[in-house]
């Protein structure tokens, strides 16, 4: 019982984490997918959702309760345990990168040491659950889907972690904290430009989204990896999607924007989180307008960019970075 | 070698290029019109089916029952009668149907009316649940319109 009574607060501390983490991966969803279909409308001078409460706002609540009251359909054929398995499998692991997080001096869930480390473990997660879905659904449509993703989040990961551990490298710490507060002075996007240019391509490759959205390339491949999913398996798929956007713009805002750091406001250990929600969603901004302005690469030149550019680039950036910091 | 960095800096440039396009498609105004709730003015060219034309002066129409869109309609879609009346000089028009069902918009009889007393209408609300409805008594559409 007293070490129940040691551990309470920590307990109490980690229901809340997930609690609000629930909360940001929904409201996120939400609120990203309203803007994705509003922005898309209007790059394409229309006006978007227009019918659903004022400018079209609930929307996505009436998609929601739709995709909610759908039947589950399984194909005759697919192997059932692992195609049930594969949106719980996209969605559940986004949770965690949440709780690591920092979203202001104070707002952060366990600033724990391999913070980075824990992020990227979990962030590549997704792949698996792509290929297992794109497997369980016997249909060739989702597994080339599977296979293209497998091969892009490969080749991918590599030059995303090169750039990443540049940055690592000045701060010496893996911790997220640790490195938000590394660049008080001067943003690592002033010093490092390279390294979060290659990292901004990398992130929309690890996402899956246009112009590197072969995954699900609807074009060639009806929907990709979840052709078969209807209802709420589909929709844990788009939630997942969402959240790992976030996931991979919050990284990007800690390692390379200066995390919650910004114009002082009162309580700043608190209100500095809306400096890096500002941020999180201008990258987003960003991810939507590249995605509505670029049409989709072929394989080939998807795999030629990531060796013959990225990966090169990365590794002489880290490079430089590892000599600059020894002689500095 | 050469050509591994001018690719990459052709590339780059045409991204940038890119994102312009779409960012001041963005800001600039949408062109949708929300059909039912905003209508567009229709265009003097468009041609819809036939109609009388109004002369404001007498509140009336032009037609002198000659019969000449009637026999002209390739599809036989226009019936014209009139009759003798005291007072009235030529005949005075008393039918002037269309069986919108068979027309072909052709626009024969308008070039072929003495009078000049047949125009399109700018109609283009034409859906309906029966074929009656597109039997229109285009003598009693001049009268009702003002």
């Amino acid at each position: 019982m007293e070490t129940f009574y040691s551990i309470l607060p920590e307990l109490i501390r980690i229901v809340v984490c997930a609690i609000c983490g629930a909360v940001i991966v929904f409201g996120n969803a939400l609120v990203m997918g309203y803007a994705e279909r509003k922005l898309a409308g209007h790059i394409m001078l229309r006006p978007g959702p227009m019918e659903v409460g004022p400018h079209g706002i609930y929307q996505l609540v009436v998609d929601g309760l739709k995709l909610m009251g759908k039947q589950l359909v399984v194909p005759a054929n697919a192997d059932k345990p692992l195609f049930m398995l594969a949106p719980l499998l996209a969605f559940a692991p986004v949770f965690v990168p949440m709780l690591v997080i920092p979203f202001s001096d104070k707002i952060q869930g366990f600033d724990l040491d391999v913070g980075l480390l824990l992020i990227l473990a979990f962030a590549s997660i997704n792949v698996l659950a792509i290929l297992i879905g794109g497997w369980g659904s016997n249909n060739k449509y989702s597994l080339f889907g599977a296979f293209r993703s497998v091969a892009q989040n490969v080749a991918y990961e590599i030059p995303m972690l090169i750039s990443l551990l540049a940055i690592v490298f000045m701060t010496n710490t893996f911790s997220l904290k640790g490195i938000a507060e590394a660049q008080s002075p001067v943003w690592f996007i002033v010093i490092q430009p390279l390294a979060f240019l290659i990292y901004l391509v990398a992130m929309v490759a690890e996402t899956n989204r246009a112009p590197f959205d072969l995954p699900e390339a609807e074009s060639e491949l009806t929907a990709g990896f979840h052709t078969e999913y209807s209802g709420m398996s589909f929709s844990l798929f788009v939630l997942g999607e969402y959240a790992n956007m976030f996931i991979v713009c919050s990284v990007a805002t800690v390692f390379f924007l200066g995390g919650s750091s910004g114009i002082p406001l009162p309580y700043f250990e608190y209100s500095g989180i809306i400096w890096f929600l500002l941020k999180v969603y201008l990258l987003m901004f960003f991810l939507i307008w590249i995605r509505w302005t670029y049409p989709r690469t072929r394989f080939d030149q998807l795999m030629n960019f990531c060796w013959k550019y990225l990966i090169p680039f990365s590794l002489v950036n880290l490079l430089i970075t590892v000599v600059m910091v020894k002689l500095i | 070698m050469k050509s591994y960095f001018s690719e990459l800096f052709t590339g780059a440039w045409s991204l940038i290029v890119g994102l312009k396009v779409t960012i001041k498609a963005l800001f600039s105004p949408i062109v949708t019109v929300q059909y039912p709730r905003e209508k567009i003015e229709v265009t003097p060219n468009y041609r819809g089916h036939i109609d009388l034309v109004k002369v404001e002066d007498t509140g009336t129409h032009k037609c002198i029952t000659c019969g000449s869109c009637m026999r002209e309609c390739p599809s036989d879609c226009i019936v014209v009668d009139g009759e003798k009346r005291e007072g009235v000089k030529g005949k005075y028009l008393t039918i002037f149907t269309l069986d919108f069902t068979k027309c072909s918009l052709c626009g024969a009889c308008v070039e072929v009316c003495p009078t000049k007393a047949l125009d399109y209408s700018d109609d283009y609300e034409l859906a309906g649940f029966a074929r009656d409805e597109f039997y229109y008594d285009l003598l009693k559409r001049v009268e009702e319109r003002e």
